[in-house]
């Protein structure tokens, strides 16, 4: 099976449709950045908190919103998270809540706004600690263990026992105490009625990140987005020659704002785990480029006489079948990856599904077309053209040696 | 088959079977379980994937510098006042943003010399600088300082990792965080519970003794009138453990009027152990080390007669009158039941915090989102992987079962790493692992396509395997070279999951050279050292 033969696709000759192309889409972009909803940063960079809070029935965000208003939160964000069948909600509050005076300040503020159903003097039993559980146990000692040396063991046990038969079993929410039967002694159960309730929501996790922190993941990420680049330009300027270097880099800068423009006009939170996926796309991108330029050295030495736009043309052709190739498989893994990957990774797939489209097209719309304007740009000013980017006794000699073992 | 291509065999399935053991280890038990069980053992999962807390908290260094700098001031005052050495105020006048430095005002210019040796012989890490009007600035030296810093920094590691080894928790990670900033990274799996951990980490259990100047008085306001509202100087108003039911005073509390310097800290401590005291009732006994006993013992000596307070954690434990000097141990009492004597010399053994922790990240995962996203993560893998696999034979054939070889051996070598170094498992991780087969294809693809095109030329299979690998190589040595750079970047500054991700993705490229390039080929050659010449490739 062949999809690609022997195409003969001028991609040089439509350079100013995919100028225009990709105008739009970085202008739409930086616009977006500029005015609209600027670089929208996740709680990583920007600080804050978030509680992911499960409930035992379809929750009501506005009723949430309210109580959570009423109990003073400023500004929260309230919204559905994950699967419908889930019922679970995502709260998140603004950096000024958070401070590190009182890291989890907001968190038990929310938890307090969130308990409707208090019950005076009791607790509840969806959001307490194994350890709050085992004190109890300890306090009221319903297996009349006495101030023995295994009563502390046992009745930590049995807390930790309730925990994980509330978090792994029933998702973190239970229905009501009773359901612990299966799981406690009946004594347990009935002390435990006494002294704790169940709420109709459990907390399943918490993120909170002080602006201390923020900060510096916030300069970790622009360093370590430019040291790769950096990176990229030094061992291309190594193994090609300085342009192609810089062609790259251009390249790749053009997929990062692309991406990051796609994030701030759909805005969507850019986390950790996308600069993860932005800095993949860059490795990516820079794959797809690296085979096009390896072509075009290759043809540059075999064809010496041609003009370098019909060797580009030509290269871009010869690997055309590769490029749609390999990108149609990464893009399949992606898209499985965006599909069926969870919730968690949504942001970090997406941005890898805008980027290996991205990535692939400008190797092939951008990275080609800079090499061929430069080298135009020094025929005119009558230098000679630096078709020749191929130093003998560089790297690629010896790696042929290399594959005849 | 020539004996090049047979011994190229063998190494591959050394190869192969050293990075399965990898994988698996030796399991228990020869069934499905007992193999899930020991990949178990072998990978470790990340806290994403299994639950747990995460915390990035802070040392508050200054607080260190200012316990150290206040027995600083305590010992240059005594020395001062011992060599005759007039001053007019002696201060820390900023204890908030330079804890180390210490003004002494008003030095006569003819007792200048004698100060200057004082510093140098009494307080070697100190430096002293003469100001204005005759004032002396004298504070910590730079290096000194940053020992300081970093050793309160070491202690707090060593003290947070002694108590929750306690704990019992399997795996925790604690460790230095960030750079200079003094911030302590601590990860602990399969704890959901941050509230429980702080409460343990932030028993800071500060033992400290020292010279009780008055009380005990009913309130502050008491303690200050009994003072004409001014306290002694270098001393502080500290409250009293919550006595209840031993009414010394008529409000039940008690505040006590205690120096600020220490005699002995909880550093001098050799151990703690639960004792009774001589009415019978549960405290817990000290023994201090050879030095903190010296110092105990030079101080008890010239104070007999005063009081003295043990302070545990900034509260007053107990008072007594120094009856004589008192060598090495001491008994701490104060109404305790068992169990309190018991945790608190296990908090005691264990170590104090050097300095207060201030949190700076708290991100828990509850078990069954873990669970969630294990499932959903491996689904997307296998379904990613699969639709690979299949696609290959279709559009490949015979050499398509070739790449989905390679493949398998790409993740199979990847597992085997991750099993060796123990690196961890982390969501981010597994997306890490499908882009590594999407990358592994990358260069199957590259070969093959390389390979028909050569074949399109006329070549004759053998040259076109030639040919198509050596061009390919070039390419996928540059390709691999950038991405494993930029890996090598996200793993050196990213942490927790986005490091997990750099991990498979590195051990992914480099297994990937091996299996795309090496692997395959030797499949290419025995396929085709079977073949009549001018017989056709599958491809």
């Amino acid at each position: 099976m062949e999809f690609f033969r022997d195409t003969s696709i001028d991609f040089l000759g439509k350079k100013w449709y995919f100028l225009t192309f990709s105008l739009i889409f970085s202008v739409a972009g930086v616009l977006s950045m500029a005015f609209w909803h600027g670089i929208p940063l996740g709680v990583d960079f920007r600080g804050g908190t978030l509680v992911y809070v499960k409930y035992a029935h379809t929750p009501d965000v506005a009723a949430i919103h309210a109580e959570l208003d009423r109990a003073g939160l400023k500004n929260p964000r309230v919204q559905r998270y994950g699967p419908v069948a889930n019922d679970e909600v995502l709260i998140a509050l603004d950096i000024q809540e958070t401070s590190e005076q009182a890291l989890d300040k907001g968190k038990i503020q929310i938890i307090q706004a969130l308990e409707s159903q208090a019950v005076p003097g009791k607790q509840d039993l969806n959001n307490s600690s194994s350890i709050t559980i085992q004190k109890d146990l300890l306090e009221k000692d319903p297996l009349f263990l006495g101030a023995g040396a295994d009563a502390n063991p046992r009745y930590t046990a049995i807390g930790q026992a309730i925990v994980d038969y509330r978090d792994k079993t029933k998702s973190g929410v239970l229905g009501s105490i009773d359901e612990l039967k299966g799981v406690a002694d009946p004594a347990v159960v009935a002390s435990l009625r006494d002294n704790f309730y169940v709420s109709d929501f459990g907390i399943r996790n918490v993120e909170i990140v002080g602006p201390q922190v923020g900060g510096q993941l916030r300069r970790q990420a622009i360093l370590a987005t430019l040291y790769s680049l950096g990176g990229m330009l030094i061992y291309l300027g190594l193994r090609f020659e300085w342009i192609y270097g810089v062609a790259a880099v251009l390249t790749v800068f053009h997929d990062t704002l692309i991406t990051v423009g796609a994030f701030s006009l759909l805005n969507w939170e850019i986390s950790l785990t996308v600069i993860a996926a932005i800095l993949t796309l860059i490795g990516y991108s820079n794959n797809d480029t690296i085979v096009v330029f390896d072509r075009i050295r290759e043809n540059v030495k075999l064809l010496r006489r041609d003009r370098l736009a019909d060797i580009v043309n030509k290269s871009i052709n010869q690997t055309l079948s590769r490029t749609i190739l390999t990108a149609g498989l990464t893009f399949l893994t992606v898209l499985a990856l965006f599909l069926f990957g969870g919730e968690v990774l949504h942001g970090f797939s997406f941005a890898l599904v805008i980027g290996i489209l991205i990535g692939t097209y400008s190797s092939i719309a951008i990275a080609a077309p800079i090499l061929v304007a430069y080298q135009e740009w020094r025929g005119e000013r009558g230098k000679r053209a630096i078709a020749m980017p191929l130093r003998p006794g560089n790297g690629p000699a010896q790696a042929k040696e290399k594959i005849k073992v | 088959m020539n004996k090049n291509l047979s011994w190229k065999l063998v190494v591959i399935v050394g190869i192969l079977l050293v990075f399965v053991f990898g994988v698996f280890g030796i399991p228990k038990e020869w069934s499905g379980k007992g193999l899930l069980a020991s990949i178990g053992d072998r990978i470790h999962l990340g806290l994403d994937l299994r639950g747990g807390t995460h915390l990035i908290l802070q040392v508050q260094v200054n607080d260190a510098v200012n316990v150290d700098s206040d027995n600083a001031l305590a010992r240059l005052k005594e020395d001062l006042r011992t060599h005759k050495i007039n001053y007019a105020d002696i201060e820390k006048p900023d204890a908030v943003n330079h804890p180390e430095m210490i003004v002494v005002k008003g030095v006569p210019p003819d007792q200048t010399s004698d100060f200057k040796s004082i510093i140098s012989d009494r307080l070697p890490e100190y430096d002293a600088t003469s100001g204005a009007e005759n004032s002396w600035t004298v504070s910590m030296k730079g290096s000194n300082l940053a020992e300081l810093k970093n050793r309160a920094v070491s202690q707090a590691i060593e003290t947070i990792r002694n108590r929750i080894d306690q704990l019992g928790v399997s795996e925790p990670v604690i460790q230095e965080h960030g750079l200079g900033q003094y911030q302590i990274l601590v990860q602990l799996p399969g704890v959901d519970d941050p509230a429980r951990v702080k409460e343990i980490m932030q028993s800071t259990a500060m033992l400290e003794i020292k010279q009780s100047l008055g009380g005990p008085y009913s309130s502050e306001q008491a303690a200050l009138q009994a003072n004409n509202g001014v306290l002694p100087p270098d001393s502080v108003l500290m409250a009293g453990k919550s006595i209840g039911s031993r009414r010394e005073t008529d409000s039940g509390e008690a505040w006590y009027i205690i120096s600020r310097a220490s005699a002995v800290t909880g550093r001098d401590l050799r151990t703690a152990e639960p004792s009774t005291d001589e009415n019978g009732q549960p405290a817990v006994r000290f023994i201090l080390t050879t030095e903190g006993g010296r110092k105990f013992y030079s101080f008890t000596s010239a104070h007999v007669g005063d009081s003295l307070a043990v302070v545990l954690d900034n509260k007053v434990q107990e008072v007594a009158t120094i009856k004589e000097a008192i060598h090495d141990t001491g008994i701490i009492n104060g109404r305790f039941t068992q169990q309190e004597t018991q945790d608190l010399s296990m908090t005691l053994r264990s170590g104090a915090l050097p300095a207060g922790i201030k949190y700076l990240e708290e991100r828990t995962v509850g078990p069954s989102l873990g669970a969630d996203s294990i499932r959903s993560g491996v689904q997307a893998a296998i379904y990613g992987m699969l639709a690979v696999l299949i696609f290959m034979l279709i559009y490949y054939r015979w050499a398509g079962v070739n790449a989905d070889i390679a493949l398998i051996l790409n993740l199979v070598i990847l597992l085997g790493f991750m099993g060796y170094f123990g690196a961890v498992l982390t969501l981010p991780g597994i997306a890490g692992v499908i882009l590594t087969v999407g990358m592994g294809v990358d260069s199957n693809v590259l070969i093959f396509e390389r390979i028909r095109e050569e074949l399109r030329n006329g070549k004759t299979p053998p040259s076109a395997v030639e040919q198509g690998f050596s061009h390919a190589w070039i390419t996928i040595v540059d390709t691999h070279v950038t991405t494993i750079v930029s890996a090598a970047i996200l793993f050196i500054f990213g942490t927790g999951p986005v490091k997990g991700f750099a991990t498979t993705l590195v051990f992914g490229l480099l297994a990937n050279l091996f299996t795309a390039v090496f692997v395959s080929r030797v499949i290419f050659d025995w396929v085709l050292s079977r073949k009549q010449r001018g017989e056709a490739l599958s491809i």
